[in-house]
C-alpha cells in the first residue's frame, strides 16, 4: 500500500506542531485544526443528529484538548488524544439529544460466521467457480473519483458498527488497538465488524467497476459539448 | 494431505476459508503457522490473488476519502479560542 504513508508521515511533526503551540504559536495550531478536524468531524457525525450538532462536538473538543493540554505527555498519538476527548464528548451530546447510541446498541448486521463472499461463488471442493476479477489498476486510478464516491456511499449504508469501526481504522487510519479502546470493544471483535464491513465494500467496488466505472458516460449530461 | 499434516504444515487452505482470513492476514493478527498456510495458498492461486489485490484498492481508496476541508467559520472560532487560550494561560504564568 504505497499510499498507506500519509497518515503515518504525519505523526513525527504532531510533537512539533504540539511543542509550537504550547509557546502560543497559533499557526501550528491551525495546521493542527486543518490536519484533524475533517476525520474529526466525520467520527462526530456518526453520534449525533446533525452536521451542525457536530461541528460543535469538534469545537468543544479543540478548546478541551487546550485546556488539558499540560496533561498530554506525548505518551499515545496526538489523534487516539484528540478522538479519545471527542468520542466522549459526542456521546454525551448524542445522550442529551436523546439519541442515545452507545456502541453496543448499535445496529452490527451479521457478525456471526456467515460467509462474506456469496457460497455459490466456490465449488464443493471450497475452490473458486466464480473467481475475482483482478481490478485493471490505470482503469481504477482514471476513475479514482467515481470509486471514492461509490466506496462514500456504501460505507454510508454499512450495518452502524460496521461503518464505525472502518471509518476508524481504514479511512481515519486508527490501529485496531485504538478503534477497540475508543469503543470500548476487543481488538477481535474490531477486526470482525472490519472484515465484515470491507467484505461488503470490496464487493461494491468490485461490482462497479466489472460493470464498467465511466463506460456508460456521458449519463448525465456531463459532456461539454452543448 | 496426512503427510503435510505429519510434517506440521496443517492442511491447505481453500480458497472459501482463505477470503474469510483477509483481514487478519493484513492486520498482522495471524499467527506465523497460519500465515504461512495463507501465503503458501496465495503464492499458488491467482484468483485469490486477484481477491487480495482488490481489497487491498479497496483499502487505497478508502484511505482517501476522507480528504476535505475544514469549514473557515469554525477554523476562524477556533483561532479566536486560541488567541484567548494563550492569553489566560501567559496571565497565570
Amino acid at each position: 500500500m504505497a499510499d498507506g504513508t500519509q497518515t503515518r508521515a504525519g505523526a513525527a511533526d504532531d510533537a512539533e506542531l504540539v511543542a509550537r503551540l504550547r509557546l502560543g504559536d497559533e499557526r501550528a495550531f491551525a495546521t493542527l485544526v486543518a490536519r484533524y478536524s475533517p476525520s474529526m468531524l466525520r467520527v462526530a457525525r456518526m453520534y449525533v443528529s446533525s452536521q451542525a450538532v457536530a461541528e460543535d462536538v469538534v469545537q468543544e473538543t479543540w478548546l478541551g484538548f487546550l485546556r488539558g493540554l499540560d496533561r498530554f505527555e506525548g505518551r499515545s498519538s496526538l489523534k487516539t488524544w484528540l478522538f479519545r476527548i471527542l468520542v466522549n464528548r459526542a456521546i454525551t451530546r448524542g445522550e442529551r439529544e436523546a439519541r442515545s447510541v452507545p456502541f453496543s446498541a448499535l445496529d452490527s448486521g451479521d457478525e456471526g460466521d456467515s460467509p462474506t463472499v456469496e457460497a455459490d461463488r466456490f465449488g464443493a471442493d471450497g475452490a473458486w467457480l466464480t473467481p475475482p476479477r483482478p481490478f485493471d489498476q490505470p482503469e481504477i486510478r482514471a476513475h479514482a473519483l467515481e470509486l471514492r464516491g461509490e466506496l462514500r456511499s456504501a460505507l454510508a449504508e454499512l450495518p452502524e458498527r460496521q461503518r464505525v469501526v472502518v471509518t476508524l481504522h481504514d479511512v481515519e487510519g486508527l490501529g485496531t488497538d485504538e478503534v477497540a479502546t475508543l469503543l470500548g470493544i476487543t481488538e477481535n471483535n474490531a477486526r470482525v465488524l472490519l472484515h465484515r464491513g470491507r467484505a461488503h465494500l470490496q464487493a461494491t467496488l468490485a461490482g462497479y467497476v466489472d460493470h464498467g466505472a465511466g463506460r456508460n458516460e456521458p449519463a448525465r449530461g456531463e459532456d461539454s459539448s452543448t | 494431505m496426512t503427510v503435510l499434516n505429519f510434517l506440521g504444515r496443517g492442511a491447505p487452505l481453500s480458497c472459501r476459508e482463505l477470503v474469510e482470513l483477509v483481514t487478519d492476514y493484513l492486520e498482522g493478527a495471524m499467527p506465523a503457522r497460519e500465515r504461512r498456510r495463507f501465503e503458501r495458498h496465495i503464492a499458488g492461486c491467482p484468483h485469490c490473488t486477484a481477491y487480495l489485490e482488490q481489497l487491498r484498492t479497496t483499502l487505497d481508496v478508502l484511505g482517501t476519502i476522507g480528504e476535505d476541508d475544514i469549514e473557515e467559520p469554525v477554523r476562524e472560532d477556533l483561532l479566536a479560542a486560541f488567541r484567548g487560550w494563550h492569553a489566560e494561560r501567559a496571565g497565570d504564568a
